[in-house]
């Protein structure tokens, strides 16, 4: 068969080309199975994380820090715990929406194995405020205090709020940038980890 | 990876700014290649702006719809830059719905419409591309290749790298057939085979593919149907083309 139209259009002869059953169908099988082939060969049976990183399925980085009110803690000793790590401000209005929810959902997770680190953003905010705001909210998990900024580099902290939910083995395993959070969105998070084991 | 620029006391998110950069770029490009469709371009620049409008602020008050005592709290909060407090489904739909209203309003043809915004999609995938690369998403697996990049812990497949380098390929390959005369709906209909098998063959050196039964990547099976239905579709409009083409000839030789 060859190009019957002097008027055909681009590509040349590509409209009897296309529209040629056999032709075409037999190019779009190949060009298909080639995909298949492809598919099966990058075939993998799970993505390897790297080390630690702020991304889901990486491990959270490690830090430490000092509370508010005294005290220190480290993420690492709280492997074994579902951690919920919540950096905030007291100038940001959704991190105050959220707050009551993580409260709720702290008091009545905790025995199950959940804590709440809320790392206060310090380096930007006051440790005045910060306390303050906890005594306003009636806060009774830890609020580490980030007085450098290091927590939030490692963090790649690029808004307020951000929260990471981390699992038992110390991965994060969601991580949510900007607020608020809805109750429902931290039970439901906090449910699937927890039921993990 | 870089996805904050200082200027100054400005922190810039890069990330955004080069996708709004790619989307300028994008419809200006659709703008210019209209009238050669015959098709006006301020009908489809009005087209792309009031699809983006309309998305930004469907996305943004379905967010704020979701926790409205917030944003009563903080009204400012609506004009926020905030990427994060937008919601994708409200968004999309609303911007969809739009471009579906102006479309209609300027009578503006399916298939000739989609192939004059196609350049510029394929020019908006090389953006999208360096918007991942600025921000470390889309990122590759673990290689010890000698150009293997530092991400995430690891050594990895520059994967946002092979993307913006292919991306250019198709819009290379897109710019030249789009010179040439052809069916409604080639053009489009080729692009998107071109953008699934791209996605296809790259997918296989992403670090953070979402895996179903086990092994496979889902965006792997996604790009195949998209491919097949492409090819298909090509196969179709060729035919109705001749088919048309065939039927104007003969009316032209048929004696009246």
């Amino acid at each position: 068969m060859g190009c019957y139209s002097a008027r055909s259009t681009f590509p040349p002869c590509g409209n009897a080309w296309l529209a040629d059953r056999r032709r075409w169908g037999a190019l779009s099988a190949a060009v298909l199975l080639a995909g298949l082939v492809w598919t099966a060969l990058s075939a993998t049976a799970q993505q390897a994380a790297g080390g630690a990183s702020p991304r889901e399925g990486f491990t959270a980085p490690d830090f430490h820090l000092s509370l508010l009110g005294g005290g220190e803690v480290t993420l690492s000793d709280l492997r074994g715990k579902v951690v919920i790590l919540n950096l905030w401000a007291s100038w940001c209005p959704p991190c105050r929406a959220e707050m009551p929810a993580l409260q709720a959902v702290y008091e009545a997770n905790r025995e199950r194995g959940l804590e709440i680190l809320a790392v206060n953003t310090t380096y930007q905010d006051s440790e005045d405020g910060a306390a303050r705001f906890v005594e306003e909210y009636g806060l009774t998990f830890p609020v580490p205090l980030d007085r450098t900024g290091e927590v939030s580099r490692s963090y790649l902290l690029r808004a307020l709020p951000t929260s990471f939910f981390i699992d038992r083995d110390g991965v994060i395993r969601s991580v949510v940038i900007g607020g608020p959070m809805s109750e429902t969105t931290i039970r439901t998070t906090v449910e699937s980890l927890l039921g993990d084991g | 990876m870089f996805p904050i620029l200082q200027v100054g006391p400005l922190a810039i998110q890069l990330p955004g700014l080069l996708l709004l950069a790619g989307v300028w770029v994008g419809s200006t490009i659709a703008e210019r290649e209209a009238p050669k469709r015959g098709l006006s371009g301020e009908a489809l620049s009005s087209l792309v702006f009031f699809g983006l409008v309309a998305g930004l602020l469907g996305a943004r008050l379905g967010y704020a719809l979701k926790y409205w005592t917030v944003y009563a709290e903080d009204p400012l909060g609506l004009v926020s830059l905030n990427l994060n407090t937008l919601s994708a489904p409200e968004g999309v739909a609303a911007a969809l719905l739009t471009a579906l209203v102006v479309a209609r309003r300027h009578h503006l043809p399916l298939w000739p419409t989609l192939d004059a915004f196609v350049p510029g999609l394929a020019a908006f995938a090389v953006f999208a591309g360096l918007a991942n690369l600025s921000s470390g998403d889309a990122f590759g697996a673990p290689t010890t290749l000698p150009w293997a990049i530092e991400l995430w812990g690891a050594q990895r497949h520059p994967s946002q790298v092979y993307a913006i380098l292919l991306a250019i390929a198709v819009f290379v390959i897109i710019r030249r057939l789009s010179r040439a005369p052809a069916f409604s709906g080639f053009l489009f209909l080729t692009w998107l085979a071109l953008a699934a098998a791209s996605r296809l063959f790259l997918e296989a050196f992403r670090g953070d593919s979402q895996i179903v039964l086990g092994f496979l990547r889902v965006a792997q099976l996604g790009s195949l149907t998209v491919l097949g239905g492409a090819l298909l579709g090509l196969h179709r409009r060729a035919r109705l083309a001749l088919e048309t083409e065939g039927r104007a000839r003969a009316d032209e030789s048929s004696p009246r």
